[in-house]
């Protein structure tokens, strides 16, 4: 599977409906879905992102049910869209072939396929069910700064080869520095030449989203991802609109037009902000300490009914190199934390 | 089968001389029910040579070599692939073998020991679900049978290293027959499952979260108690079965349907018969094997024993 021609110098994809879904805690109506996807849209944004945070399948005990059905959202994005492409996300051990062939029933044109990033060949089995779909295929390398830049091609490889058309630097925990991301885009680069493009998911926990994809765009990154006012999971995502009026200024053109990007994150997305995502401690600590940015609203529930920190949870959920989707072990983590701090 | 009042042992071969086979050899040598006359593979192998070295006589002409034996198993355990068993499964049962399979092809009925180990001891097939399902189908279990259980979410945390590359080509199957089990066995309206493979070293033990909906009036100190003495039959055959803490109680929240929630936190720690401690998850699929091995073994033991006193 080749990957598709580039209409624009970059490709800037929208997850403010994805990613954003873990900071309005799953809790997305089909109106602003709607809104927001209309607003996109009209901004020039080429590809948006729809589903539970944790991908279709997500909703869950585990990761928060979702206030409506995602495949009804996914149908709703796809009615207001004209020109841009929904996307979902799917991680193998939470969402199946089966929920992306319902995603694909109700609209979705792409799926972005994520597994931690050692662990690619659980992937295959996903990449191929979107091939026979004729969806567009991502593959999310996650928690990238868990391996080293050759390891993480490897990884990458093994996506191209089930048919991924993007391998991606997805920096979950926001934890990347500059120079760390600048070796993994040129490792991922260099092993995929010109069969795929290689991409850059990231987070704001240490503020390096925005500066990040700048470096990717320098060194050949073409798939770049953001959501409106940062709105996704820590303390956000690389906000959209930022990377809009920072590639203007460079000259780059992402087909996004600066000023209907701004109005969409000030009059579409900061009105149902349940707050606007910041570099607090507990965010800080999760780029510091390289921890999975969703982890953030369940360390913070977990810390009020088992009365402990949450930015000690989330410390501890690093040091034992916790991964997406081991959000019980927050809770194991409080109530381990309150043993403890009963024994004294 | 019996002469002067002493039970001979039901004999068994062993199809797949892997890592799983080697493992659930040296748990069925210990058996007095059981004995492993055969190990079986399609290559000459390390296994197979393990296999020799235990005594058992082992062959790498597969499936053809064993049913040629004068004398055939009467039990055969397959830890090959859900590809093979499914073109296994009907030559064993030509033969009159009953076949305990710890593959993924769930072509019998599925079994986990302590809720229906009793239940297929005369099925031709038994399928031993998945290693995330055998860890905590006995807790769904557990509280089903106390209180309904309209939807019961079990999330499974495996080392990577314990993961191989069948089980991590076909994940869909793991999620999608788990699911299925926690409904069916474990007595749940509607299950879900969810593996996470972790790659942290030292590698992370097996660990298991089950989280149950239930009502808001159930009584919590009755499962609890259900809990425990399940995790207390667990532990009969796999001693690393445990609880990380009590079973944890929840209020009813928006968006559970006016249910609670009760979470069961476990770890799994294997045997380290063959497999390495921190493989809880293969550790209790070959335990299992073997626990429902031996309850066949000694019901046939006692059938064909009335039938030539």
């Amino acid at each position: 599977m080749s990957r598709p021609a580039l209409t624009r110098d970059v490709r800037i994809i929208d997850t403010t409906l994805r990613d954003g879904s873990h900071a309005m805690a799953h809790q997305f109506t089909e109106t602003q879905v709607r809104d927001t996807v209309r607003a996109l849209d009209q901004a020039g944004v080429e590809v948006i992102e729809v589903s539970h945070g944790d991908g279709v399948g997500g909703s869950s005990f585990n990761y928060g049910f979702s206030r409506t059905d995602e495949m009804k959202l996914i149908a709703a994005a796809r009615e207001e869209a004209r020109n841009a492409k929904i996307a979902v996300l799917l991680v193998p051990g939470i969402g199946t072939n089966e929920d992306l062939k319902r995603a694909h029933d109700a609209g979705a044109e792409m799926v972005r396929v994520a597994t931690h990033c050692t662990e690619a060949d659980v992937s295959p089995q996903h990449f191929g069910m979107a091939r026979d779909l004729g969806m567009e295929t991502v593959g999310f390398l996650m928690m990238a700064h868990r391996t080293d830049p050759e390891n993480l091609a490897k990884q990458a490889r093994i996506m191209v080869d089930a048919g991924c058309q993007a391998p991606y630097v997805t920096d979950s925990a926001g934890a990347l520095l500059m120079h760390e991301a600048r070796a993994r885009f040129e490792a991922l680069i260099a092993e995929v030449g010109d069969e795929a493009w290689v991409g850059y998911h990231g987070h704001q926990n240490v503020s390096m989203g925005v500066a990040n994809s700048v470096i990717a765009y320098e060194v050949g990154v073409r798939y770049i991802d953001g959501s409106l006012c940062a709105l996704g999971a820590g303390s956000g995502n690389s906000p959209t609109e930022v990377l809009a009026a920072v590639f203007d200024r460079l000259g780059v053109n992402t087909g996004l037009n600066v000023s209907a990007m701004l109005d969409a994150a000030e009059d579409v997305v900061r009105p149902y902000l349940p707050r606007w995502p910041k570099m607090d401690r507990n965010a800080i600590v999760q780029g510091w300490a390289g921890v999975y940015s969703s982890f953030l609203l369940h360390a913070e529930r977990a810390a009020e009914r088992y009365k402990v920190p949450a930015h000690e949870i989330l410390k501890r959920c690093g040091e034992l190199g916790y991964v997406g989707g081991q959000e019980d072990m927050i809770i194991d983590v409080a109530i381990q934390l309150a043993a403890e701090r009963e024994r004294g | 089968m019996s002469n002067n009042g002493v039970r001979e042992p039901v004999t068994a071969a062993i199809v797949g001389p892997g890592n799983i086979g080697t493992d659930l050899l040296i748990k069925l040598q210990r058996s007095s029910v059981i004995d492993v006359r055969y190990v079986v593979g399609v290559v000459e192998s390390d296994g197979l040579q393990r296999a020799r070295k235990l005594g058992v006589e082992a062959s790498a002409e597969g499936v053809d070599w064993l049913l040629k034996q004068d004398q055939l198993p009467q039990l055969v355990f397959e830890a090959t692939s859900a590809k093979a068993h499914i073109a296994n499964a009907p030559r064993y049962q030509e033969a009159g073998i009953q076949a305990v399979d710890l593959t993924p092809a769930h072509l019998g009925p599925m079994v986990s020991p302590p809720v229906n180990g009793a239940a297929h001891l005369d099925s031709p097939n038994v399928s031993m679900i998945t290693c995330g399902g055998q860890a905590t189908i006995p807790m769904v279990y557990a509280v089903s049978r106390i209180t309904p259980v309209p939807y019961a979410e079990i999330v499974a945390s495996v080392a990577s290293k314990g993961a191989g590359p069948g089980t991590r080509a076909n994940i869909d199957e793991f999620t999608e027959t788990t699911a299925r089990a926690v409904e069916e066995v474990g007595g749940a309206q509607r299950g879900k499952a969810i593996i996470i493979l972790n790659p942290v070293e030292p590698p992370m033990i097996m660990r298991d979260t089950v989280f149950c909906a239930i009502g808001p009036e159930a009584d919590k100190d009755a499962i609890t108690a259900s809990v425990h003495e399940m995790v207390a039959e667990v532990q009969e055959y796999v001693p690393g079965y445990t609880l990380r803490a009590e079973p944890q109680f929840d209020d009813p929240q928006d968006g559970w349907d006016g249910n609670g929630r009760v979470g069961i936190f476990l770890e799994v720690k294997g045997n380290a018969d063959y497999l390495p401690s921190y493989a809880g998850n293969l550790d209790i699929m070959t335990a299992a094997a073997a626990r429902v091995g031996e309850l066949m073994a000694t019901t046939k033991a006692g059938i064909d024993k009335e039938t030539v006193a």
